[in-house]
C-alpha cells in the first residue's frame, strides 16, 4: 500500500544508499524514551519564566521587581540591566540582545521585559505577577505598506535606509533596498504580446514546530557552563550565549536534545541566554520552557509581504520581460530576508530581461526567524500565479509555458550566476507525465501547477568516526538530527566502509566533544555532514589500509579497500588473504592503536534544487471553504540517500505550504496585539484536512557531492502556496491574490466575481 | 595575475551607485574582496557585513582561498540564510 | 502555597502514589513528579494532542485533566505501550513507514491511534484521518502516519 517513489537514478551500484532501513533513534521515539528539550532535569533545578510586554510599542519607564524578589522561593529576577551590552560593533548580535530582553523600549507584543527563576513553576508564575512595569504606550505599525509610508510611527528612531544613493537624511522604517536582474525590462515588455501585472499580499506565518523552545542551563561562578537545548545548532547556541554573557566559548558545553521540529525557527536564541544568566545569578540550574502562546508571540514568524509582479510573453509563450517589487517586513529588526525572495523569485526561468527590487521593512512584530527556504515561497506565490494567468491568456498549457522558459544548465540566473547542471525541466516533465495531471476534475474543482527554487548551502562541518575493537563504528556528528539524518549518516558511512548499516551508530556530539558545526539549516545536513562522513570514512579506510600494509610488510599504496576488506592491489603487491575491517580493528592494539577517521571542512558546492508541484482544490461556493483533494510533489533530490525521509521532506514541506496558503496567518488587532496566539486560532493543517501527498523523486546528481546529494528540506515549501493558489483560483473562477485564502476571503472574491 | 570582473547583486549594487561591474587584480576570492574594498571604499561596510561569492555558478560562503582567474564568472551576493 | 493533595492511582498497570497541587495538571504530574516524560506538552490547551493518554481506556489530553482527578483511575501512557520491551505492531509500523520525523508528536499519535484500533479494527482512511485530527504533526504532512496506522490495522486483523 505504501507507494515507492519513481526513482530515476543514474547510478544503481550502491548497496545501502537508496534503501529504507529503520532509523537508529526510532525505538526511543516510539516508546517515549527519547529526551527532548523539556525532558531534562538537574539537581537543585529552578524554573524560569519570562514576563512579556502586552503592548506593540512602548517605552519602559520603570520596572519594580522588589515584590517578586521578596517572594519566598524566588532565587533570581532579571531585567535588561543585568545583561550589559557586550556586543561591540556586531549589529546582528546587538539585535539578538535587544530581542531576548527589551532595553528601554518594548518593540512588539510579547517582547520580553523581565525574567524570574524560582523553586517551582507556580512560585515563578506568582513572581511574574508581582513585577510592576510602567509603560508609556507609543504609536505602532504592523502593516508593511503602512510602515513604509512617510509619517509612519518609527519602530527605531535612528534607522537610515541602506542601498539607496544618495543615502536618505531622515530615518524611516525601511532598512535596505535590494536590486537584482539583467537586461532591459521596458524593452522586454514592449516586445510582449501579452502582459499581466498583479499585486499580492501574504500574512506572516509561524514555523509551528510542536515542541516549544526549551532549555536547561547551569553556569557556575568559575564561568564553566552546561546547557541542554532543543536547537537546530548547539554550536550557534554556545557561541551566541558566550558572546552575550562574556564567557569563553570552550567553557560552555552545549548538548543538543532531541528536537521537536525547527523548520528554521530554532536557528537562533530566545530563552537560552536568559536561562544561563538566571543560572549565574542564582548559582543553580535553571530550566526555561516557552508556552505555546510565547512561541507565537515572541519566537520567529515569517515576513508579512506585499508583492507586485509583471510578466510579458510572446504568443508562443516565450517570456520577454519580468519584473517584481517585493516589500517584506520581518518585525522590529532589519533582516526580513527580502533579498532571498528577490533572488529566488524568477530563478526558475531563463530570462533576457528581468528586474527585481526588494525592500526590507521594520514593523512592530516579533523578530523574524528563518522558515524553510526563507522568503522564497511568497515570491513564488506571486510569480507563479502570474505565469499561470499568462498561460491561460495565450491559450497554452501551464506546464508547457514553464517548460518553454525553464532554466537549464548555462542559464544566467536572475540573481547573477550561471547555473550548472540542474533538474527543473526533469521535474516539469515528471509532473506532465504523472497520471495526476490528466485526471478528470468535476464542478467546483480546479488544478494548479507551480515551480519553486531554493539555493541550499553547505557550511562548517566536522565529523569524527571511531572504530571499536570489535569492528563496529561510532560516528559523531555535530548537526542536530531533525528528520532522520542519523540514519542517512549511518547509511553513507556503511556504504563507504563496506559494512552493514547496523554496525554503525551515529550520535549528535556535544560542543566539547567535536569541533564546530554550523546550524542544521539551508538543507545542508545530508549534503555537508554526509560529505564529511564519507570523507571521514575514507580517512579511516586510509588508516586501515596502512595497518594491512604494515601487517603484510608491503607499501601502503599497494593496498586497496574493497567491500569492507583491505586487499593487495594486483599481483605485484604479493599474495595475501584480504583482511576485513573487523579483523583490522581487532588487531589494531598491536598494529598502532585505535583507528579513527576525521574530516573538517567549510563545505561549498551544495547544488541548487527545483521542484514542480500539482494541486487539485475543491471549493464550497456557499462558504468559501477550500479543500485540497489531490497533491503531487516532483522534486530533484540529486541523490536520495534514504528515500522515505526524502519523501517525508517533500510531503512535510508541501503540507506546511498548504497551511500557509489556506489557513495560517498572524492576525493583529488595531492595538497591535496578536489575536490568535494558539493552535486553536492559528490553525495548522490537521490529518482530516488533507489527501495523501504523492511524491516523485527526481535524481539529477549534484557534481559537488560524492554521491550526488542535493539538499531537499527547503525547496518543498516553495511551490505549494502558488500551486494551491492556482488550483483554488481555478476552482473559484476568480484570481485569488491574498494569502491565506481563508473562507471569508474566498467567499468575498466569489461574490465579487458574481457582481 | 589578471583583472577579475566582479559583478554585484543586491544592496551592493545600489551602494555602488548603480554600477554593476568592477575590475580588480586578484588570484583568490579573499584577495578579490580585499582589493575591492581598497579600490571602492563605499563597498567596504557591506563587504565586512558578509557576502557570498558565486564563482562559475557555484556559490561559496567560506572557501575564500579558492583561486579565481580572469575568465571566472564572479558574482557577489548577499550572505545566504536557510531554514 | 496551597496544600498538596494525596492521590492513589494506577499508571501503566502499576500502583502509584503522589502529592500534587490542586491546580496541577495530570500532564505536569506525569512529567515533573513521576519522570514519565514520554507524554509531551505542545500547547497546554488541548489543541495539539501531544499529551494524549488514556484514562480507564478513554483517550484524553492530559493537559486538560487535573492530577488530583486521577484518584482511583487507570492511566495508560506511551511508556506502557511496548510490553516487556517488545514493540507493538503499531509502533513497529511507525518505524517501517517512517511515520515520524522529529518524533515529538509520535507518543500522542501512537496513544490516540491505539485507542482507535481498540474501538474500530477496520477503520477507513477517512476514519483514521478524523480520529487523528486532534493530534498535530508539523513534519510529515500525515501521509506516512496514516499509512502506518492503516497497515498496522491490517496486520492486526490478520493475526487476530
Amino acid at each position: 500500500m505504501a507507494q515507492d517513489s519513481k526513482l530515476e537514478a543514474r547510478e544503481r551500484d550502491f548497496s545501502i544508499v537508496g534503501t529504507r532501513p529503520n532509523r537508529p533513534d526510532g525505538i526511543d521515539k516510539v516508546t517515549g524514551k527519547a529526551r527532548f528539550g523539556a525532558d531534562m532535569a538537574a539537581p537543585g533545578m529552578l524554573h524560569g519564566l519570562i514576563l512579556r510586554s502586552p503592548h506593540a510599542h512602548a517605552r519602559i519607564k520603570r520596572i519594580d521587581t522588589s515584590k517578586a524578589e521578596a517572594l519566598q522561593g524566588v532565587k533570581a529576577v532579571l531585567t535588561s540591566k543585568d545583561l550589559p551590552d557586550l556586543t561591540g560593533e556586531d549589529a546582528g548580535l546587538k539585535d539578538i540582545l535587544i530581542n531576548i530582553m527589551a532595553r528601554g523600549t518594548a518593540l512588539y507584543d510579547g517582547h520580553a521585559v523581565a525574567a524570574v527563576a524560582a523553586t517551582s513553576k507556580s512560585v515563578a508564575r506568582k513572581a511574574l505577577s508581582l513585577i510592576q512595569v510602567d509603560y508609556e504606550v507609543l504609536p505602532h505599525v504592523t502593516d508593511v505598506e503602512e510602515a513604509m509610508k512617510p509619517g509612519a510611527p518609527l519602530v527605531r528612531s535612528d534607522l537610515i535606509t541602506q542601498g539607496v544613493e544618495p543615502a536618505p537624511s531622515k530615518p524611516s522604517n525601511i532598512a535596505k533596498r535590494h536590486e537584482f536582474g539583467h537586461g532591459d525590462v521596458s524593452k522586454g515588455f514592449a516586445a510582449a504580446d501579452a502582459v499581466i501585472e498583479h499585486n499580492f499580499r501574504t500574512e506572516a506565518t509561524h514555523q509551528g514546530y510542536i515542541e516549544p523552545h526549551a532549555c536547561l542551563a547551569n553556569l557556575g561562578p568559575d564561568g564553566l557552563g552546561e546547557m541542554w537545548v532543543c536547537t537546530q545548532g548547539h554550536y550557534m547556541v554556545r557561541g551566541t550565549c558566550a558572546a552575550l554573557l562574556g564567557l569563553d566559548v570552550s567553557k560552555l558545553r552545549v548538548t543538543a536534545s532531541e528536537i521537536g521540529g525547527g523548520f528554521g525557527g530554532k536557528t537562533t536564541v530566545f530563552i537560552e541566554p536568559i536561562a544561563l544568566a538566571l543560572s549565574r545569578m542564582a548559582n543553580r540550574p535553571v530550566k526555561v520552557v516557552m508556552s505555546r502562546e510565547e512561541v507565537f508571540r515572541a519566537s520567529g514568524p515569517t515576513a508579512a509581504t506585499s508583492i507586485r509582479v509583471k510578466i510579458g510573453v510572446k504568443k508562443d509563450g516565450k517570456v520577454t520581460g519580468a519584473e517584481a517589487e517585493l516589500k517584506y517586513t520581518g518585525g522590529a529588526y532589519p533582516g526580513s530576508g527580502v533579498e532571498y525572495g528577490a533572488m529566488s523569485a524568477f530563478a526558475c526561468y531563463d530570462l533576457e530581461n528581468v528586474k527585481i527590487v526588494g525592500w526590507d521593512v521594520l514593523s512592530n512584530r516579533p523578530k523574524l526567524a528563518a522558515y524553510r527556504a526563507p522568503s522564497a515561497p511568497m515570491a513564488a506565490f506571486a510569480v507563479e500565479s502570474v505565469m499561470t494567468e499568462l498561460a491561460s491568456k495565450i491559450g497554452m498549457d501551464p506546464i508547457d509555458l514553464r517548460l518553454k522558459n525553464a532554466a537549464k544548465e548555462g542559464t544566467k540566473a536572475p540573481y547573477g550566476p550561471t547555473f550548472n547542471r540542474i533538474g527543473l525541466r526533469e521535474t516539469l516533465e515528471a509532473a506532465k507525465n504523472h497520471p495526476h495531471y490528466k485526471a478528470p476534475l468535476t464542478k467546483n474543482q480546479g488544478r494548479g501547477v507551480a515551480c519553486g527554487f531554493w539555493f541550499n548551502f553547505g557550511g562548517n562541518t566536522c565529523v569524527s568516526m571511531n572504530l571499536g575493537f570489535d569492528g563496529t563504528v561510532s560516528l559523531a556528528v555535530g548537526t542536530p538530527d531533525i528528520g532522520g539524518s542519523r540514519a542517512s549518516m549511518c547509511m553513507m558511512a556503511a556504504e563507504e566502509l563496506g559494512i552493514p548499516y547496523d554496525k554503525v551508530r551515529a550520535i549528535v556530539a556535544d560542543t566539547s566533544s567535536l569541533g564546530h558545526n554550523d546550524v542544521t539549516d539551508g538543507s545542508r545536513v545530508t549534503f555537508s555532514t554526509g560529505l564529511a562522513t564519507i570523507n571521514a570514512a575514507r580517512d579511516a579506510i586510509k588508516k586501515l589500509c596502512a595497518r594491512a600494509a604494515k601487517t603484510w610488510g608491503i607499501p601502503e599504496d599497494a593496498v586497496v579497500w574493497e567491500k569492507g576488506h583491505a586487499k593487495p592491489a594486483g599481483g605485484n603487491a604479493g599474495k595475501f588473504e584480504p583482511l576485513s575491517l573487523q579483523q583490522l580493528a581487532a588487531a589494531s592494539p598491536s598494529t598502532g592503536g585505535p583507528i579513527a577517521g576525521h574530516y573538517e571542512v567549510n563545505a561549498d558546492g551544495a547544488g541548487v534544487s527545483f521542484a514542480t508541484h500539482m494541486a487539485d482544490a475543491e471549493v464550497d461556493p456557499e462558504t468559501g471553504s477550500m479543500r485540497i483533494i489531490r497533491y503531487t510533489v516532483c522534486q530533484d533530490a540529486g541523490k536520495a540517500i534514504h528515500p522515505s525521509y526524502v519523501e517525508g521532506q517533500f510531503q512535510g514541506g508541501a503540507v506546511q505550504g498548504i497551511g500557509w496558503a489556506l489557513n495560517e496567518e498572524y492576525i493583529y488587532g488595531k492595538d497591535g496585539r496578536l489575536q490568535n496566539a494558539g493552535f486553536l486560532d492559528y490553525r495548522i493543517p490537521v490529518a482530516s484536512d488533507l489527501p495523501m501527498i504523492d511524491t516523485v523523486i527526481v535524481e539529477v546528481p549534484n557534481p559537488g557531492h560524492p554521491y550526488g546529494v542535493r539538499g531537499v528540506g527547503e525547496t518543498s515549501i516553495v511551490p505549494p502556496l502558488a500551486a494551491v493558489a492556482n488550483a483554488a483560483s481555478a476552482a473559484a473562477g476568480v484570481r485569488l491574490t491574498v494569502l491565506p485564502m481563508s473562507p471569508p476571503r474566498v467567499l468575498k472574491a466569489i461574490e465579487g466575481r458574481a457582481g | 595575475m589578471g583583472a577579475i570582473k566582479v559583478k554585484l547583486g543586491g544592496p551592493l549594487r545600489s551602494a555602488a551607485g548603480g554600477e554593476t561591474e568592477f575590475e580588480v587584480e586578484a588570484t583568490s576570492i579573499r584577495e578579490m574582496l580585499v582589493r575591492l574594498a581598497e579600490k571602492y571604499p563605499r563597498l567596504k561596510p557591506m563587504l565586512d557585513g558578509g557576502v557570498a561569492v558565486a564563482v562559475d555558478g557555484r556559490v561559496y560562503r567560506g572557501a575564500f582561498l579558492l583561486p579565481i582567474s580572469p575568465d571566472s564568472e564572479v558574482f557577489l551576493l548577499p550572505p545566504l540564510q536557510g531554514g | 502555597m496551597m496544600d498538596g493533595i494525596h492521590v492513589k492511582t494506577t499508571i501503566n498497570g502499576d500502583a502509584v502514589e503522589y502529592v500534587c497541587e490542586p491546580d496541577e495538571t495530570l500532564l505536569d504530574v506525569l512529567r515533573d513528579r513521576l519522570g514519565l516524560t514520554g507524554t509531551k506538552e505542545g500547547c497546554g490547551s488541548g489543541d495539539c494532542g501531544a499529551c494524549s493518554v488514556t484514562v480507564d481506556g478513554r483517550l484524553i489530553c492530559s493537559c486538560l485533566m487535573l492530577g488530583a482527578e486521577a484518584q482511583g483511575h487507570e492511566i495508560a501512557t506511551i511508556e506502557g505501550m511496548a510490553e516487556g520491551g517488545k514493540l507493538t505492531t503499531l509502533q513497529q509500523k511507525f518505524l517501517d513507514h517512517a511515520g515520524l520525523q522529529c518524533g515529538i508528536c509520535t507518543p500522542g499519535i501512537l496513544v490516540a491511534a491505539e485507542a482507535l484500533l481498540k474501538k474500530n479494527a477496520s477503520p477507513t482512511e477517512t476514519e483514521v484521518r478524523y480520529w487523528l485530527a486532534g493530534n498535530l504533526c508539523r513534519c510529515t504532512g500525515y501521509d506516512k502516519i496514516i499509512r502506518a496506522v492503516m497497515d498496522a490495522a491490517s496486520d492486526m486483523r490478520r493475526s487476530a
